[in-house]
């Protein structure tokens, strides 16, 4: 059974400050559909990264989750089932996200180990996810070590993973935050690419508008851990209401010289 | 006079091996360009060009191989000590990494206070007062003051490091991508901010970035560079003439300001719930 749509609801992360209770993401409601890329964009701090790692149940110690739920076409389902099956995730900073001392083929084995879907074919599904995102030179690539290779490669071999999962919806966590502009551009081809070919559903979190302008379809904006505005990425840009999103959405094109409209 | 300049600059790197030759890596070669004072230059180009190299290089924590830097005319190792105390505070750098470029155990205040003890002749008071007025001018809490750098956000870490340059009233700022990792906003913050010092003492400034959009906004001028030379140099009002294909690969990368419409109709928009 595959998804199509996901949805995140009224979910609370909260977290003491002291003594004091503190919502780091305070009853957001989200839905990724298959196809389309959401983004979810803020400031650092307005707890983007943490909706993330709350919905897959990763949250780092000290923050716990107070409400919410996932439910995948409607049907609940728990964190631990979500994850590498129905949400497959790539990480910002390619670098730490691997083992040092492991090559690339292990890492794509014990994906597919961890996702009980080793076998026979095993060599066949990893070439076709190299091959997917342009890691042509399968052989040579998976006999290296992280430190051998290029942030750019780095990123395209995290995504190379994530599809070996065949998960229907990805998360992407500032995705092309650490890598150059050139490479930037390259990875989001990629990702635009791959939503179409293998209809992924993508949840895009970035604090980069230009990425949101290049990728997204639908925008909503976080702040302070609630969601303040929700709408297709045209009207963000061209007629944004909440004053969040006009001071992202100013800041943003007074890097281009221009300015925010009415 | 040139601020600071650089002659001929080569840089190599060599690995050292107990088992066979190590190998010799040429990172820069036949780097020449000078800054005038009041002037902002930005150095371009993609990740492991030299430009981080070359920036260290100018303010002396490395050594060229060949070739030399100049700080008003004369080259900075042979500088009396006089001299390179004035060098050292005129020319700052702000790196990319704060975390590394911070003592994790020294609260915000000592931070900014140590170039202030060792580059100024502000007494105690004197350089208390320095403080709480940089932390204002880069947008920031005054009690941060006694925080250490693991209790402070990335963005404020940043900021705090900009700080810790500006504090000494520098004539020469190179920033090494240290605007990259901030909020835009804050980044607008940050460069309305230098603008301004930049009006009010005449500081000159060397952007070290890969964003393009960033030096159309702020430098008078640009150099690229690939592969550890320079290869284009060109004043900012003529970037969009750009011929080398290093230049011309990052003024493609730079992203939209807006949405396309072809987007949209790639993916049939959808209404929200």
């Amino acid at each position: 059974m595959i998804g199509e749509t996901l949805s995140i609801e009224n979910l609370s992360v909260a977290t003491l400050v002291g003594s004091e209770p503190r919502m780091l993401v305070d009853g957001l409601s989200l839905t990724i559909r298959r196809g389309r890329i959401s983004a979810l964009v803020g400031a650092s701090g307005s707890g983007k990264s943490m909706t993330c790692s709350a919905a897959l149940g990763v949250l780092p110690p000290g923050v716990n989750l107070a409400s919410g739920r996932v439910t995948v076409d409607g049907m609940a389902r728990e964190a631990a089932t979500l994850r590498g099956r129905h949400v497959a995730t790539i990480m910002q900073n390619p670098r730490s996200a691997f083992n040092p001392v492991r090559t690339m083929r292990d890492h794509a084995v014990e994906t597919l180990k961890a996702l009980g879907r080793f076998g026979s074919d095993a060599a066949d599904r990893i070439e076709v996810s190299m091959v997917a995102v342009g890691l042509d030179d399968v052989k040579h690539v998976l006999g290296l070590h992280a430190f051998e290779m290029s942030g750019g490669m780095l990123q395209r071999m995290m995504i190379a993973l994530a599809l070996l999962s065949e998960a229907p919806f990805l998360f992407a966590d500032e995705p092309t935050t650490d890598l150059d502009l050139v490479v930037q551009l390259r990875v989001l081809e990629l990702l635009d690419r791959l939503v179409e070919e293998r209809n992924l559903g993508v949840l895009l979190v970035t604090h980069d508008m230009g990425v949101v302008a290049r990728l997204a379809d639908e925008v909503a904006v976080l702040d302070q851990g609630r969601v303040v505005e929700q709408a297709p990425v045209m009207d963000i840009f061209q007629a944004p209401r909440h004053h969040v999103t006009r001071m992202l959405v100013r800041a943003h094109l007074s890097l281009y010289g221009m300015e925010l409209e009415a | 006079m040139s601020l600071i300049s650089a002659v001929d600059i080569g840089k190599t790197y060599q690995t050292h091996s107990l088992l066979g030759r190590g190998i010799r890596k040429q990172v820069l070669e036949n780097i020449s360009f000078a800054i005038k004072e009041g002037e902002t230059v930005a150095l371009l180009g993609r990740s492991g060009c030299g430009k981080s190299t070359l920036a260290r290089l100018l303010v002396g924590l490395e050594q060229p191989s060949s070739g030399k830097v100049l700080y008003r005319g004369r080259s900075i190792n042979a500088l009396r000590r006089r001299e390179t105390q004035g060098f050292r505070r005129n020319v700052q750098l702000v790196f990319q990494d704060s975390p590394g470029a911070v003592n994790g155990r020294f609260t915000v205040r000592a931070i900014i206070c140590e170039p202030l003890r060792h580059l100024t002749a502000l007494d105690q008071t004197g350089r208390e007062a320095r403080v709480r007025e940089v932390l204002e001018m880069a947008e920031l809490p005054a009690n941060i003051a006694d925080m250490l750098p693991s209790q402070v956000s990335g963005g404020q870490l940043q900021r705090v490091c900009l700080a810790r340059a500006l504090a000494v009233n520098p004539k020469l700022v190179i920033l090494d991508e240290a605007l990259s990792n901030l909020d835009t906003h804050l980044q607008a913050s940050a460069l309305a901010l230098l603008a301004k010092l930049q009006r009010d003492n005449g500081t000159a400034y060397l952007f070290v970035t890969h964003d393009l959009r960033l030096a159309r906004r702020f430098a008078s001028r640009c150099l690229v560079m690939d592969e550890g030379r320079i290869v284009e140099e060109l004043p900012t009002a003529a970037l969009e003439d750009m011929r080398h294909p290093a230049s011309r690969l990052l003024r493609d990368a730079v992203l939209p300001p807006m949405p396309a419409v072809r987007q949209l109709r790639g993916r049939a928009s959808l209404p929200l719930e």
